[in-house]
């Protein structure tokens, strides 16, 4: 039974991960129809951001807790100026362009800014320092769940309520909304679609990057490929869901961590990924519109 | 102008902000040390400030001519100077024959290796720009064909010591089967997802050969794989060369046939299905069964180059086959046009040739692959030399004339 | 008499939504069929389903091939209903843009050619013949339409109204029985509108084509149908020559709606 929550509680800080990434896939894809491919790349940016500040943030002699939150803050703006970039360059020029276009430009900007990274750091693993002290009342049941592991479902199980309370009560959420369900009438009735389209990145990167910050402090290393696997997986648990709904992209990657725990738990750890994978094409092939999606029928 | 200049200001103000920690930060968090490259934070401010005056200029050249951009000055010359012109066609075609006919006697050995990977990412390239340039299907997991080919021949080679002829028609048709499996179950799917089904394919393939031990010798890979025996004994040098020439031998054959292909009822049908599905499949083609036979035909090729890449390594392992090299191989149709075979050819000739030769670009060589994967579907979405549509030979015949034909020729 | 193609109880619903309720509607030899009705009738609805584009919920759809060979179409890949003699156009114009106006009109010749992936690449003396007759046969439909000054420009490059034209040419290289035009006239000019007419009663009188028509323009409607049928919230509610139709007050009450006097 032990051996089961601590599976349970893997599954649930992965899924969290999954779910942080997995929003960023699916606001961007409800509004603009396009998998942004370098999506996984901006959570390794933000990893790497956090990485760099902590450096330089050892020199002064800082509690380790007020370092974790500028760490996270810094990463999370810094991520969000990528998002809103990486928008800006490649995929705005592409609006009109067909869909493959637009997808093959993603696949570049992707490749670009792992090599930009290896490139200007490094290719090895660099380690990650630890940013959160265990906590007193957890250490009982620490084979269980790390300290790490609780701030990351307590942080995303923040996030996720902001974030839906961003979307349902603000301006910009209904205005997010509107230009999901039809962009040319959303433009019709005066809304910036461009902004809205700017302001999706920037939420969605910002979420990536908080993503990032977690699970570097939670494994400890990071190098620039992270980026590659955790985005198509958290692309996964999106489309697990139904890609385009944001209840759909928790679920999906829930479901896909508890997927991933169990099955190296209890099957074998080799075929970790390839689990993922399946579950993936499986899915695709079966029902593409998701658990919570709806299905959209071409038009004629 | 001043307006300009304060764009292009803010623009560089804002890459030096965006870029600061990457570019000029470099933390060892082992050693506790910072080191401050403040050279980088010039660079990126000077790089971009120029840089958005070329991409703004760009962008307007783009805006103000969008009619004619399939008759762009690049493809124009290609095609009316170079290939319609026989009179300039033939010479340059035989010279460049009879160049790479005598490569490896003016070149040293290590050349002709160069040119032989070139020469297989040519096939490679040509056999995806079937599928993602004809059939506009974007496959990003066309290694897994490049992988089932390797170690087709990888594997019945070290088992049973099957030789290179026997195992090359089993690679080729290893390939399309692996194509036709993946192919039947995913190509209902709309197109952004199939590029993710096949990526993930890719990467279940990949996995499998490095997990699968028994069979594969994981991640360590199979090495001893014999040379091709081209019939008389040869050192380890005219056997590079002999493969060299087989492989440009193989060039020509799939320039034939994609070409040959790229004309006929079923090209046709490709790239209408690529313009419209919904207007394709009521023009009476059938869907599936012709994406099947684009995803099949595309995965021969690499099935076939597969196996040849395993002869002359004589070693594989599954780090060859990543996500990365269906990146670069999707960046040679990319880059060199999107269903146009020369374009193909040219693409895979600088993506291959130029990394090898400018050393100091090597590094960056994925970097640039990338940024230019972007730049070209921004700024060139044709490629370098655009494909250029075929014109036929026809008079004007009714159904009736039509029918009489038909019924005189099978009479 | 026979006709070409029947349906009988054609429903077709989205959900909670009938969009096409219990229709019933023959097409005999050689006639031009309009269907009109307001806009979000069903129209298009009822003609994606009987061209396989749409499986429809209930109902029967058949068509007579060959004189007495009676084919159930309900569920058929759009392919199939093509290669059964149905061709059709699309009311949002869908060219294959890239290609040209000659290599637009062969894809229609596809389902009537054989040329599979290996005598293509042979090139036999038969795919030879095959393809000199395919792009022959589709210049004739071009000259048939006038588009044939056209035939080597790429298609995205072509006017709107020769757009318009070159889809009925696309689906002519199927040698139909039935073509069905959605909105054919929608943006032509007066003069291009006179000569679709021309084009759709040569189809008729020289090629034997039965032609099923939607379309807003009651000038070309009331012009050249032999019958018309008219639909209104997915139902059939009048059915009739044009005379008919003008004076029915069900057609003029789902035009104006009811307070026409109001």
């Amino acid at each position: 039974m032990e051996y089961f929550f601590q599976l349970f509680f893997a599954g649930l800080t992965k899924g969290s991960i999954y779910a942080l990434i997995a929003l960023g896939y699916t606001m961007v894809y409800g509004i603009i129809q396009l998998i942004n491919f370098a999506h996984g790349e901006i959570y390794m940016i933000g990893a790497f951001t956090a990485l760099i500040v902590a450096g330089v943030l050892s020199v002064f002699n800082l509690p380790v807790a007020a370092i974790f939150v500028i760490v996270t803050l810094v990463a999370i703006l810094y991520s969000s100026a990528y998002g809103y970039t990486i928008e800006k360059i490649a995929y705005k020029p592409l609006r009109n362009a067909p869909r493959l276009s637009a997808l093959i430009s993603a696949i570049g900007m992707s490749i670009f800014l792992q090599n930009y990274v290896l490139l200007a750091q490094t290719s090895d693993f660099l380690p990650f320092p630890s940013l959160i002290k265990e906590f007193e009342f957890l250490r009982p049941y620490n084979h269980i769940l790390s300290s790490s592991g609780l701030v990351i479902i307590v942080s995303t199980f923040i996030a996720m309520v902001l974030l839906s309370l961003y979307i349902k009560f603000t301006r910009m959420g209904k205005a997010m909304r509107a230009t999901a369900q039809d962009k040319k009438m959303a433009l019709l009735l005066g809304i910036n679609v461009d902004r809205v389209i700017s302001t999706t990145f920037v939420v969605g990167s910002a979420l990536a990057a908080l993503g990032g910050v977690l699970i570097a402090n939670h494994i400890g290393q990071i190098n620039f490929f992270i980026g590659f696997i955790a985005g198509i997986k958290a692309f996964t648990a999106a489309v697990l869901g139904g890609i385009g709904s944001i209840p759909g992209a928790v679920l999906g990657a829930l479901i896909l961590g508890w997927t991933e725990s169990f099955s190296t738990g209890y099957i074998s750890s080799d075929y970790q990924d390839v689990f993922a994978f399946i579950l993936l094409v499986v899915i695709l092939i079966f029902k593409p519109s998701g658990i919570l999606g709806k299905k959209t029928d071409q038009k004629v | 102008m001043f307006s300009e200049i304060k764009k292009s200001l803010l623009v560089s103000v804002w890459f030096m902000f965006l870029t600061f920690p990457i570019m000029v930060v470099k933390v060892n968090t082992i050693e506790n040390t910072i080191i401050w490259r403040w050279e980088n934070l010039v660079l990126v401010g000077f790089g971009s400030f120029f840089l958005s005056f070329l991409w703004r200029f760009m962008h307007n050249k783009k805006a103000t001519k969008r009619r004619q951009d399939y008759k762009d000055a690049l493809s124009k010359i290609f095609y009316d100077n170079l290939i319609e012109n026989k009179k300039v066609f033939v010479p340059i075609i035989i010279a460049l024959i009879i160049f790479i006919l005598l490569f490896p006697k003016l070149f040293s050995t290590y050349q002709v290796t160069i040119m032989t990977t070139a020469l297989i990412y040519i096939v490679l390239g040509l056999g995806l720009n079937v599928v993602v340039g004809f059939a506009g299907l974007l496959d990003l997991g066309y290694v897994a064909f490049y992988a089932v080919g390797a170690y087709t021949y990888a594997l019945l080679n070290f088992n049973y010591d099957i030789s290179f002829w026997v195992a090359l028609p089993l690679a080729g048709a290893l390939g399309a089967l692996a194509g036709i499996l993946l192919g039947f179950p995913v190509l209902r799917l709309r197109g952004d997802y199939l590029a993710i089904v096949t990526l993930g394919f890719g990467e279940i393939i990949r996995l499998v050969l490095e997990n699968w031990g028994e069979v594969t010798h994981g991640p360590s890979g199979i090495a001893g794989i014999e040379r091709p025996n081209f019939g008389f004994d040869l050192s380890i040098v005219g056997s590079i060369n002999a493969i060299y020439y087989f492989v440009f031998l193989f060039v020509l054959v799939t320039i034939f046939f994609t070409n040959r292909l790229q004309n006929s009822r079923i090209g046709r049908a490709w790239v209408a299905l690529r313009e419209d599905e919904i207007a394709c499949q009521a023009m009476g083609v059938d869907k599936t069964k012709t994406k099947l036979s684009a995803f099949a035909f595309g995965a021969t090729w690499a099935g076939f180059m597969g196996a040849v890449f395993a002869a002359k390594t004589t070693f594989i392992n599954p780090a060859s086959f990543t996500f990365l090299e269906s990146a670069i191989i999707l960046s040679i149709v990319v880059l060199g046009g999107m269903g146009s075979i020369p374009g193909v050819i040219l693409g895979a000739l600088i993506l291959i040739l130029l990394p090898e030769y400018l050393r100091a670009f090597s590094e960056y060589r994925m970097l640039i692959f990338g940024g230019a994967m972007v730049l070209m579907m921004v700024f060139r979405p044709q490629g370098l030399i655009k494909s250029k549509r075929r014109r036929y030979n026809f008079e004007s015949m009714s159904k009736k004339q039509l029918k009489e034909r038909q019924n005189a020729a099978s009479s | 008499m026979q006709p070409l193609l029947e349906i009988n109880g054609l429903t077709m619903d989205f959900g909670g939504l009938r969009a096409v309720d219990n229709i019933d509607f023959n097409i005999y030899s050689k006639e031009i069929v309009a269907l009109i009705g307001p806009n979000g009738a069903g129209k298009t609805t009822f003609f994606n389903c009987v061209t396989g584009m749409y499986k429809p919920t209930s109902g029967d759809i058949y068509v007579y091939a060959d004189g007495d060979n009676r084919k159930r179409v309900n569920g058929l890949k759009p392919n199939k209903v093509t290669e059964l003699g149905l061709a059709r156009t699309f009311q949002n114009i869908r060219l294959f843009k890239g290609m040209t106006v000659l290599e637009n009109v062969m894809i229609g010749r596809h389902c009537r050619t054989h040329a599979n992936i290996f005598a293509a690449l042979m090139r036999t003396k038969r795919i030879v013949r095959e393809e000199y007759e395919s792009a022959s046969y589709s210049y004739h439909i071009l000259e048939r339409v006038g588009l044939h000054a056209f035939a080597n420009e790429i298609a995205e490059n072509l006017p709107y109204g020769a757009q318009r034209k070159l889809e009925i040419a696309r689906a002519l290289a199927t040698e139909p029985n039935i073509l069905l035009l959605d909105e054919p006239a929608a943006g032509l000019n007066p003069q291009e509108t006179e000569n679709l007419i021309d084009i759709i009663k040569m189809l008729r009188d020289e090629e034997n084509i039965s032609v099923l028509l939607i379309e807003h323009d009651m000038g070309m409607v009331m012009k050249i149908s032999e019958r018309i049928t008219v639909m209104d919230y997915g139902k059939k509610i009048a059915e009739g020559t044009p005379d008919e139709i003008k004076e029915n007050p069900d057609v003029i009450k789902a035009y104006l709606g009811e307070d026409v006097d109001a």
